[in-house]
């Protein structure tokens, strides 16, 4: 019950966390100087089509960004009625994107939810290689297992994910014929979901999965093949040998516990570094996910829909935060949080 | 009769490396202790772990043969194969290593941990098992059993670990115990508590041990056989009674001389002077607030220090004795002004005979620098007090720097003549502290104490890391160098032993009183309170006919509600410090 409590406090927290984080993306987003509209104003007066200009105008009152910064911060998170009414993000409403004259919800519709696919897909293939490699270099550290799998791992962190994705692009396509890029077979494209289509986005994810998951799975091997070795030094791992377990129930048992902690706290970590690191992968992969969007609505400042997406992604990164702290809770004893039983 | 472990020619190598166990042979009898007594870089932790064969990955065996009388007949561990060893580790053998707290596993419960044995080797159910391991605990002196059953290591104290893991070794039934300085990590009257125990279990179940110690203290009462090791080679070994009343090899003798003892006929000594006062701690009291895990409880009040006096007239040496937690460091700190006291509490420091006493925390920013440049510190573990990247030239003037002190020049030749007086040489200078031993490195700390040229010293257990003779050595210079440049020594310890040699008074402390208060012989003549006699009794002294005391022991080192009416106190009612004799004082109820 008490981890529950835990858990109900850590959701709390990270909703007050997340309306920070609105306030912060807010103000960074208006940092630099004009807006979408204002710009294009400029570039319509310039070229002489006032027409253009009396719609930008409308455009500029029906969004309110003729008003005062926090009035429009307030107005956009939907805690002050705006030009029609009460209509912000807690409403449900994400706002209007400019640059592709659309409601924002409608642009990233399917994309977020393929995001989060393939985002999550690459979290696993993470720890699925990083656990067994990383478990096996140390226990066999400083033969030629711990050495390939270094060196391989040191591959993948060197090789940009560009790159590796061209390199997959081409040789997948070759020798397995993986599909090329998208996330499912074009014809699938607006249907809905069904058995053909889903094998249709499974076999698509491959590619991405491996090119995105790659370098985080180097990385991650190694730290836990450090943290393990570390642990077997300690003198808990002789009083476990002293007692008679085979090796390798020892090794699972006592060790790996202690050295999984960092590998559970970096849950929260990975899911921010590859959605931002997955842009140039989806360019090339030409992926529907949120990436490439998010690229497109800094450049043009298109104020509603970046806004969103650097929402979006705090909130997974903060729900990955959330997620690995309560599994530590579970996982180690002597992390202590409020109310819990001694 | 045959011997359960015999020991033949074993020598034991890293790498490529020299050997660093060489040709050591012994035998232990069934019901029999066997003491591998020796200091640090002997190779006894080595040879005790070559037995089961729970050594590093790179150390080989390179000779000999270790054989176990097993109930099936005879048993070659020293070529056993992997499957077979494991079924004669934590069964036939088992093994207690030296830090309880690091050698349990953080994050499993106790009863876990130890049923876990009875699981391997048992095939036993999780109930059955949990039943044998409840009465094994109930053995070693849990006072809750199904409690600490479900405790983690970190809720247990160091001695309740430490008999934790004696309940995993013993839980099988094993025909021999391998003990690797069991004691080392614990307190003088918990080690006495838990080496009694040993000897209980040992007496009950008949199995044989062999200790690992570097204290023959224990050896003393503990052992029958006892095996002498130096630099990997067996120095001196046989019957425990004849080998402790005269050793016959020149080294025994040298860790017999070594060994610091409490006079066994000491006398009535005359009080301090109290005349030039160097340093005074008057009513210090230091509570730390504990904030509570919830809102609507009150914060917990810990009491590290209540009302200490202390007097320390210059030139001599106050020594500050306690168990952890008594409230000692926190005492020493409060004098070196590095935290303040309570409302009311003061303390003192004159910086010389004519001067006037400045309260040390009342300073401004001036006086305080002079303060900290005449006040220096020696601190407890020499190896983490070096910074390992600095060169030993860097280490000692850096004070001068920092107070702006001299020429370079100037700095240098200070640093030779302190690296002189603590008997080292220039030519070190160069180095980095991982070129130098234990005791020089501890040589280091003092030399760079003395480069301020200091007039008080505060030694917080300077010698409670290294070995008997380094100990030895370090004290026979904190003596001369406190003779020759006329310092005051403010002495932490948790040793009586140590603090019968060098200090000229001695405060025993007890959950952050003071509770007997006299120079040393004085309080080993005539030891009043339940508490120092039970510290006095259960220090292990290498003499044969002085065994551990443990009915003193048990009846002074328990909280103070079991000491006798006249001595004990509450949180609310606390007897004063009565002068019993000139110079001797005690906290009882008059």
């Amino acid at each position: 019950m008490a981890i529950l409590r835990y858990a109900l406090y850590r959701f709390a927290t990270m909703l007050l966390t997340l309306l920070v984080v609105s306030g912060l993306v807010f103000v960074i987003i208006n940092l630099p100087p004009g807006d979408y509209l204002s710009n294009q104003i400029a570039e319509l007066r310039a070229t002489g089509q006032s027409a253009g200009v009396a719609k930008a105008e409308f455009l500029r009152t029906e969004y309110a960004l003729d008003r005062p910064l926090y009035q429009q911060y307030l107005i956009w998170i939907g805690f002050i009625p705006g030009p029609h009414g009460f209509s912000g993000l807690i409403q449900g409403n994400f706002g209007w994107s400019f640059e592709f004259d659309n409601p924002v919800a409608e642009i990233v519709g399917d994309t977020l939810w393929l995001t989060v696919l393939v985002n999550l897909a690459a979290v696993l293939f993470v720890y699925m290689v990083a656990l067994p490699l990383g478990v096996l270099a140390a226990a066999k550290s400083k033969t030629w297992v711990d050495y390939t799998s270094a060196f391989v791992g040191y591959l993948g962190l060197a090789t940009p994910n560009f790159l590796l994705a061209l390199i997959m692009f081409y040789y997948g396509h070759k020798y397995f014929d993986l599909p090329i890029g998208g996330l499912m077979d074009p014809i699938y494209e607006g249907e809905p979901m069904s058995w053909e289509k889903t094998k249709s986005i499974l076999i698509h994810l491959i590619v991405p999965t491996f090119v995105i998951g790659t370098s985080g799975a180097a990385g991650m091997m190694q730290r836990l093949r450090a943290n393990l070795l570390d642990e077997l030094g300690k003198p808990y791992v002789d009083t476990a040998i002293a007692k008679g377990m085979h090796p390798v129930r020892m090794l699972t048992k006592y060790p790996l516990r202690m050295a999984f902690n960092p590998f559970v706290a970096d849950i929260g970590n990975l899911l921010p570094s590859m959605i931002s690191g997955s842009v140039l992968v989806s360019v090339v992969l030409g992926l529907q996910t949120i990436g490439p969007t998010l690229l497109t609505a800094l450049k043009t400042q298109d104020l509603f829909l970046s806004g969103f997406v650097l929402m979006f992604v705090a909130l997974l990164t903060l729900v990955g935060t959330m997620v690995s702290d309560v599994l530590l809770v579970l996982l180690d004893p002597r992390i202590q949080y409020e109310g819990r039983e001694t | 009769m045959t011997p359960l472990l015999t020991v033949e020619d074993l020598s034991v190598g890293f790498g490529r490396g020299e050997s660093v166990v060489k040709n050591i042979s012994f035998k232990v009898h069934p019901g029999e202790t066997l003491a591998l007594v020796g200091e640090s870089g002997s190779g006894k932790t080595v040879t005790c772990r070559a037995v089961l064969r729970i050594l590093p990955r790179v150390a080989q065996i390179r000779t000999g043969r270790v054989t176990l009388n097993g109930p099936d007949g005879l048993i070659e561990l020293s070529t056993l194969g992997d499957r077979a060893m494991r079924k004669v580790r934590g069964n036939l053998v088992s093994m207690i290593f030296q830090e309880p707290m690091r050698s349990l596993s953080p994050l499993h419960r106790i009863g876990n941990q130890v049923a876990e044995v009875l699981w391997i080797h048992r095939g036993a159910s999780e109930k059955s098992a949990r039943r044998e391991v409840l009465d094994t605990f109930e053995k070693v002196g849990f006072p809750d059993p199904e409690r600490a059953y479900r405790s983690y290591p970190f809720e247990l104290s160091g001695g309740m670990q430490q008999r934790a893991m004696i309940a995993m070794a013993m839980v099988s039934k094993p025909d021999l115990l391998i003990a690797d300085e069991p004691t080392t990590a614990l307190d003088v009257t918990t080690q006495a508590q838990v080496l009694g125990l040993m000897k209980d279990l040992q007496r009950e179940t008949g199995m044989a041990m062999v200790l690992v110690t570097h204290d023959l203290g224990v050896v003393a009462n503990m052992a029958e056989q006892v095996v002498v090791m130096r630099k990997g080679r067996v120095m001196e070994s046989g019957a425990a009674e004849p080998l402790l009343r005269a050793p016959a090899h020149p080294y025994t003798q040298q860790l017999f001389d070594a060994a610091p003892t409490i006079p066994a006929t000491p006398k009535l000594a005359p009080p301090m002077p109290d005349d030039d006062l160097i340093l005074q701690l008057k009513s210090v009291s230091k509570t730390y607030t504990l904030r509570a895990s919830s809102m609507f409880k009150p914060d917990v009040l810990i009491h590290a220090c209540r009302g200490v006096d202390l007097n320390l007239p210059r030139g001599k040496t106050l020594a500050i004795v306690g168990e952890s937690g008594s409230g000692k460091t926190t005492a020493a700190r409060v004098a070196l002004g590095a935290e303040p006291p309570d409302e009311g509490g003061e303390v003192l420091f004159r910086s010389n005979p004519d001067g006037e006493p400045v309260a040390v925390h009342k300073m401004n920013r001036a006086a305080r620098t002079a303060f900290q440049r005449q006040a220096q510190m020696v601190f407890q573990d020499p190896y983490s007090s070096l910074s390992p990247r600095m060169r030993i030239q860097a280490a000692m003037t850096e004070p001068l720097e920092i107070h702006n002190i001299g020429s370079r020049a100037e700095q240098y030749d200070k640093a030779v003549a302190m690296l002189r007086q603590v008997g080292l040489n220039e030519g070190m200078l160069k180095r980095f502290p991982h070129a130098f031993s234990g005791g020089q490195r501890q040589r280091l700390s003092i030399a760079r104490a003395l480069m301020l040229d200091p007039s008080l010293l505060v030694c917080d257990e300077p010698t409670s890391a290294l070995d008997v003779s380094v100990q030895d050595q370090i004290l026979t210079l904190l003596e001369d160098i406190r003779d020759k440049m006329n310092l005051s020594y403010l002495f932490i310890s948790h040793d009586l032993a140590v603090v019968a040699r060098i200090a000229d008074e001695v405060a025993v402390m007890r959950q952050g009183l003071v509770v007997e208060q006299a120079p040393p012989d004085t309080l080993f003549y005539n030891p009043k309170h339940p508490y120092t006699k039970a510290l006095i009794a259960a220090q292990p002294t290498p003499d044969i006919d002085r065994p551990i005391n443990l009915k003193l022991v048990a009846q002074g080192a328990g909280s103070a509600d079991s000491w006798p009416e006249a001595f004990r106190f509450t949180d609310d009612v606390i007897p004063s410090l009565t002068q019993l004799e000139p110079g001797h004082k005690v906290r009882c109820h008059v």
